[in-house]
């Protein structure tokens, strides 16, 4: 056998003789790899944004919502039935170990109105425990204190909407809204958090203080109900036991025999974001794999020019296995050929790709995160693709009996 | 032993039922440094004798010794590495891989027994030096006439020192003037290098170039005779006048 250079330089040499023929060959590479590196790109975008908004919305959330009504057989849905009361929060927090932080909330729809604006937006009354749990931040201003809770001011955050709605560009802070007719002082802004994966503008929100909300602002007949509370898990593996917990608690509290069913609901939403996590996974692995096949088809483009290129150089094979060339050396020349063929293919389809992935993210409001494993194993699936649809047109140059080939015309 | 020794030699090719003998147990011998002319109309064995003789083919039976190997009896791998050092081969066509410069024409058998890329490019350029073509090492085959070429192929044939140089029909392609020429070099490369080399022809007057002439028909040898009077390099006196020259870079004819 001989050398490796040596054979490296036959083979480049072959290629660049033939340039037109082996571009086009590279080229079925040149697109499975770029398609590869942008699709799996795609998908590993969609995987941070759903990541992003899983640390948006607070992480190993669970959702209590109080239970639904049923009038004349008519039942109203999640929500509508107030059964759920700020001492049940106060108790989830005594009694359940997995349980870290609890945020009983009620909301409303109100009207705002500030001079001559006016806004209509979802006003939620707050304990001090939803901002941490909900990772909302102070943008400028304060929070709502304890002391707000416990006096009932009426002091008022806003979400960015609903201040760039109200104010323009005015600077909110001490001014004074009127929510639903009532004056409130604007106490803070909030940190925009954007978008979230259903494409609601979470900043188009305004918190004040529980007891407020309560007491002032909505009416109710049910003093002390909230509509639903958010509740912080130690961690993500005490999820499912907060769950329970929570559960065993409720039905307890509200004196729900065996026989009857819950009057609230439970919603684990860090789950709800890990399957949307997993589907986007399985969608960026079904992309990537519909590109694979276009590399397949790169690879049998090699295959195929590589038999012609065999039948056409069979004179060139006599000769060479006449002065001296094992089976061996010619049918690792062409091997060797191929390799190269896919190798430079997925080299130039790398570049391509990137440049696509960047290309996509700059037309399109699509995340598009390169990171280097998509360019690796895709470049080296490329070479994978070379050697398994190589091996059988060099297994054949190799097979050529010399007189024939030297013979061949 | 003799360089080449070959012993009741059959080569039987089928063809459906029937069986033919291309070769019909065959024996020859020939020594160190001898010039043999095969000669033979087509269908006579000839070439199928040049392929066994070649390691090209295997024989069917009977024994082959080159050098004092048993060839007969190797493998296709083994026949390669034995081409490469002992045969050089020299074809009516010439051979040479074309869009490749010819000195990487005649460096090719060198990459096959494992030369450093420095000394191949040493030795191919002294031995196209040897050929006359040293100011056409670039050269594609394509750019050089009939007669270089067949010169790049004595260059290649001789490269790796290989003791047997194979001529199938080396003049074929030529034009008279050219053939001469090509036929003056084998005579040199007899006379002054000591090759053995094996020329098949059909042309009488190409034959008279060796020392030995052995004729096949129908798979036998016919004849086997020794020419007394070879035609040497007759024309030393008109190299000597300058009318033909071995160096002759500007040669332009044949093809």
């Amino acid at each position: 056998m001989i050398d490796f250079e040596s054979t490296f330089k036959i083979s480049l040499r072959s290629l660049y003789v033939n340039k037109m023929r082996s571009i086009l060959t590279s080229l079925g590479i040149i697109i499975g790899v770029s398609a590869v590196i942008i699709m799996l790109s795609i998908g590993e975008g969609a995987k941070q944004r759903i990541n992003k908004e899983i640390s948006s919305m607070g992480s190993n959330l669970l959702m209590v919502l109080s239970g639904s009504t049923t009038s004349s057989g008519v039942r109203m849905g999640s929500g509508t039935q107030p059964t759920l009361t700020i001492k049940d929060a106060e108790a989830m927090l005594i009694r359940c170990p997995s349980v870290l932080e609890v945020a009983p909330t009620v909301s409303q729809v109100q009207q705002l109105v500030y001079s001559n604006q006016n806004w209509s937006t979802s006003v939620s009354g707050i304990t001090q425990g939803f901002m941490p749990i909900r990772m909302w931040e102070i943008e400028s201003g304060r929070a709502i204190s304890q002391d707000d809770i416990k006096n009932t001011t009426k002091v008022a955050v806003l979400g960015s909407t609903v201040t760039t709605n109200l104010f323009g560009d005015m600077d909110p802070i001490n001014k004074t809204v009127r929510i639903g007719g009532m004056p409130f002082k604007v106490i803070g802004v909030l940190k925009s958090k954007g978008q979230n994966g259903m494409g609601q503008d979470q900043d188009d929100t305004v918190l004040i203080p529980i007891t407020t909300a309560q007491k002032k602002l909505f009416g109710t007949d049910f003093p002390g109900m909230v509509k639903h509370i958010s509740v912080q898990a130690k961690d993500e593996e005490s999820l499912s036991s907060a769950e329970t917990e929570i559960k065993e608690l409720l039905r307890e509290r509200h004196n729900l025999g065996k026989t009857k069913d819950d009057d609230f609901t439970i919603r684990n939403f860090t789950q709800m974001l890990e399957t949307a996590k997993q589907a986007s996974n399985t969608m960026a692995i079904l992309l990537g794999s519909i590109a694979s096949v276009s590399l397949l088809v790169g690879g049998i483009g090699i295959m195929n020019i590589m038999l012609v290129s065999v039948t056409e150089r069979t004179k060139e094979i006599g000769i060479r296995m006449a002065i001296g060339a094992t089976a061996m050396d010619i049918r690792i020349q062409f091997l060797v050929e191929a390799l190269l063929l896919s190798l430079a293919g997925g080299l130039i389809g790398v570049v391509i790709g990137i440049l696509g992935a960047k290309i996509v993210e700059m037309f399109s409001d699509m995340t598009v995160v390169i990171s280097a494993t998509p360019v690796l194993i895709s470049f080296g699936f490329a070479g994978l693709v070379g050697i398994l649809f190589g091996y059988y047109p060099a297994y054949k140059a190799s097979l050529l009996n010399p007189i024939e080939a030297l013979r061949y015309e | 032993m003799a360089l080449i020794e070959i012993k009741n030699l059959i080569k039987t090719y089928a063809t459906g039922d029937t069986y033919f003998n291309a070769l019909n147990d065959v024996s020859l011998s020939v020594d160190n440094g001898e010039f043999v002319a095969i000669m033979g109309a087509s269908g006579s064995g000839k070439s199928t004798f040049m392929n066994v003789l070649g390691c090209l083919d295997k024989p069917t039976s009977g024994s082959y010794f080159l050098d004092g190997i048993d060839v007969s009896k190797m493998t296709m791998d083994d026949l390669s590495a034995i081409r490469n050092r002992k045969l050089g081969f020299v074809f009516q066509g010439f051979n040479l891989i074309s869009r490749t410069s010819a000195l990487e024409n005649v460096e090719m058998p060198m990459i096959y027994k494992g030369i450093p890329p420095e000394e191949r490019t040493k030795r191919a350029k002294a031995a196209l030096k040897i050929v006359g073509l040293e100011k056409r090492e670039t050269h594609m085959p394509n750019q050089m006439s009939g007669g270089q070429q067949q010169r790049v192929a004595i260059a290649r044939a001789i490269v790796n020192d290989a003791p047997i140089i194979l001529a199938d029909e080396p003049t074929g392609n030529l034009d008279t003037k050219t053939s001469i020429e090509v036929m003056e070099f084998f005579v040199k490369l007899n006379s002054e290098a000591k090759k053995t080399i094996i020329l098949v022809t059909h042309e009488p007057d190409i034959a008279e170039y060796a020392k030995r002439v052995v004729t096949f028909r129908d798979g036998n040898i016919i004849s086997d005779e020794y020419n007394k009077n070879p035609k040497g390099i007759r024309s030393s006196e008109r190299v000597a006048e300058g009318e033909v020259s071995l160096n002759d870079d500007t040669d332009k004819a044949g093809g």
